[in-house]
């Protein structure tokens, strides 16, 4: 078991796990299905709150024109390709090198151009990229070894007024049920081990580090699972996975 | 409709430029992603009378559909709409009476001739400059990659895109290729279609009579004048094509009576063999199939368009959904969810329509007596005539927006 250097926010046990599932990440019917069924209520939101933001009409195929975007953790680009199809220009950011390299081989295959890097938040700020309009940061934080670090980070990449989207998991008795003994246990919809309960921020947690670094939280969601449609709806609920917005002063 | 040189990468390809290739195109094409049809007719031929002489029946929710693609306006003149539904045997007490006016203001349904849709279809296609059409062109060969289908098509172009739709009707080649396995059923019937003038007018009053030896159908079409669709037992049916036209026009007097007055045929007749055709599977790697390439049913009930328009709808509404948000139209999740969708709604009317043809294609006394008990008892009960009824008009089932008459 390799330590963390205090210079990253990296959790090296996480990133060679996340370099084993690279391969079927983005099969809809592999071991990453309920990331798969949950992104059309993600990106609804991200598209909302970044159109009720920066302008743009939710019913046009590029509402997000002209937009600077940093999906950091950006694995093989499930968020990335989609934001580049919205029209933004998409910088992704993973530590896993496999990752990076199926997320240039698959958006080569879809004809989009994404700027792909393979490091951490970190790595970016000290090369001197940044003033994004928009960061994104989804199903990360629950994986870093230094949530503040990160947070950081995320501040430091935006411009003045830019917004940052981040979603995770709640800490939370139902968080522990659902999340952990129910999908990775009994329905074995993700790999065992994929999440540490202990791990989990909550909401509250999440916005006092985010006041610390200058960034204001403007909106917090939940998720509601509907079975029937087999899909994730944006919901009040926020006892097992959340989404927020907050804005860099 | 954008001329050549096509752009690299289209948004969904579509193999068949007939109705339900250019409805799919056109609703797609109106969320302002890049379509490319390809059609092996040149589009002039598929709008001239002589190509197809056919008329369709469309039903409330695939009408709201066409107004919601803005199709309907071209063809609302030339529809004529049914009022009425008379559905049973000749000679028996078994007759049920379908009245518009039991559910609503709408009319039942519309009778449009195909050649009207078709220049209709064909105008609003050419009006979005999303919408490239390849005809006359065949496709050559077919490339599929994890991301994306590449087609070499026969006039030399080649064209890229998230998915291939396949709207080649039920003896599509394309299916064929891919592998995609089909199961066919003929039902030794030929159906005879042809348009009748008549003295008297039809008040809007659509007529469905079984024969033993097959049903027959009179659709009201605009002016005095019919449409009727006519299956046959295959040995039959050929006796009666052979016929000449006022031989064929008494045979029809015939079995129809002169409440219409005195018939007379207009333009020529057709008639070709009836099939049951369910392909294996709505979907493969990158490929959707959609209307009668997934399955052809019995013209009997007149779903078969209808059927085919709430396939459009759904998969428009999946598309639309996804690449508003900018997923991919044609991965894995979109087709699964366009085949869960659509599976129970193409099964149920190909058990319903295979199961009249059955019933009524028989002259067992039992079964004749079940049936007349059973029409008897649908004619009697208004609860289930407005449950038929609204099945007719389309609006029964897990509706896209579409047909719901809302916007995509």
């Amino acid at each position: 078991m390799s330590k963390t250097s205090p210079a990253t926010t990296l959790d090296r046990d996480e990133v060679v796990r996340f370099d084993e599932l690279a391969d079927s990440f983005w099969d809809p019917h592999g071991p990453m299905r309920p990331l798969h069924r949950m992104n059309p209520a993600r990106l609804t939101f991200v598209r909302d709150t970044l159109v009720g933001r920066h302008g743009g009409s939710t019913a046009s195929l590029r509402p997000l024109e002209d937009l600077r975007i940093l999906d950091v953790g950006c694995g093989p680009g499930l968020v990335a390709e989609p934001l580049a199809r919205m029209g933004a220009s998409v910088t992704g950011v993973d530590p896993s090198e496999r990752n990076i390299e199926i997320a240039r081989t698959h958006a080569a295959a879809m004809d989009l151009a994404i700027d792909y890097r393979a490091g951490d938040s970190g790595s970016l700020v000290r090369a001197g990229i940044g003033s994004f309009d928009a960061v994104t940061c989804l199903e990360v934080i629950e994986h870093s070894a230094d949530p503040d670090m990160l947070i950081a980070d995320l501040a430091a990449l935006l411009r003045p007024g830019g917004t940052l989207v981040l979603s995770t998991l709640n800490r939370t008795a139902a968080s522990f049920l659902k999340a952990i003994l129910a999908v990775e246990y009994l329905l074995g919809w993700l790999p065992r081990g994929t999440h540490s309960w202990k791990r989990f921020v909550t909401p509250a947690e999440c916005a006092r580090m985010m006041r610390a670094f200058g960034l204001r939280v403007s909106d917090v969601q939940g998720f509601d699972y509907a079975p029937a449609r087999d899909a994730f709806v944006l919901s009040r609920n926020r006892d097992t996975n959340y989404i927020m917005t907050a804005i860099r002063d | 409709m954008a001329t050549s040189p096509a752009p690299s990468r289209f948004d969904t390809l579509i193999v068949g430029g007939g109705l339900t290739g250019l409805t799919l195109a056109i609703a797609i094409g109106r969320l302002g992603a890049r379509v490319a049809v390809i059609e092996a007719q040149p589009l002039e031929v598929l709008a001239s009378a002589p190509y197809d002489g056919r008329v369709t029946a469309i039903a409330l929710g695939s009408k709201r559909l066409l107004e919601g693609i803005g199709v309907w306006p071209g063809m609302a003149d030339a529809a004529e709409a049914i009022l009425d539904i008379e559905v049973g045997e000749p000679d028996s007490l078994g007759m049920v009476h379908y009245d518009h006016s039991e559910v609503g203001d709408e009319p039942l349904g519309w009778i449009v001739e195909n050649r009207v849709t078709r220049q209709a279809l064909i105008e609003a296609a050419s009006a979005l400059d999303t919408v490239h059409v390849a005809a006359p062109a065949r496709i050559d060969d077919i490339e599929r990659d994890a991301g994306s289908v590449e087609l070499g098509l026969t006039n030399g172009e080649r064209l890229r895109g998230a998915f291939l739709c396949v709207c080649e009707g039920r003896q599509s080649a394309t299916r064929e290729r891919l592998g995609i396995g089909a199961r066919r059923w003929s039902y030794d019937q030929l159906g005879i279609v042809c348009t009748l003038a008549h003295e008297r007018p039809h008040g809007g009053l659509a007529v469905e009579r079984f024969f033993p030896d097959g049903p027959f159908a009179m659709l009201p079409m605009r002016g005095n004048r019919s449409s009727i669709v006519w299956a046959l037992e295959t040995g039959l049916a050929r006796d009666v094509t052979a016929l000449d036209d006022a031989a064929f026009v008494a045979e029809v007097q015939d079995r129809f009576g002169d409440g219409l007055g005195r018939l007379s045929l207009e333009g020529p007749r057709w008639s070709y063999p009836l099939q049951l055709v369910w392909a294996d599977s709505y979907v493969a790697d990158r490929v959707a199939l959609v209307g009668d390439a997934a399955r052809g049913i019995h013209p009997i009930a007149g779903q078969g368009w209808n059927l085919a328009l709430r396939d459009v709808a759904a998969l428009a509404e999946i598309v639309a959904d996804r690449m508003r948000l900018g997923l991919d139209p044609g991965d894995g999740t979109a087709l699964g969810d366009y085949a869960a969708w659509r599976r129970f709604d193409g099964l149920a009317l190909v058990a319903v329509t295979d199961g009249i043809n059955r019933l009524f294609a028989n002259d067992l006394a039992p079964l004749r007596l079940a049936r007349e008990l059973g029409l008897a008892a649908v004619d009697h009960t208004p609860p289930a005539r407005r449950f038929f009824m609204r099945h007719a008009m389309g609006l029964v089932g897990d509706l896209p927006r579409l047909m719901r008459g809302e916007a995509l």
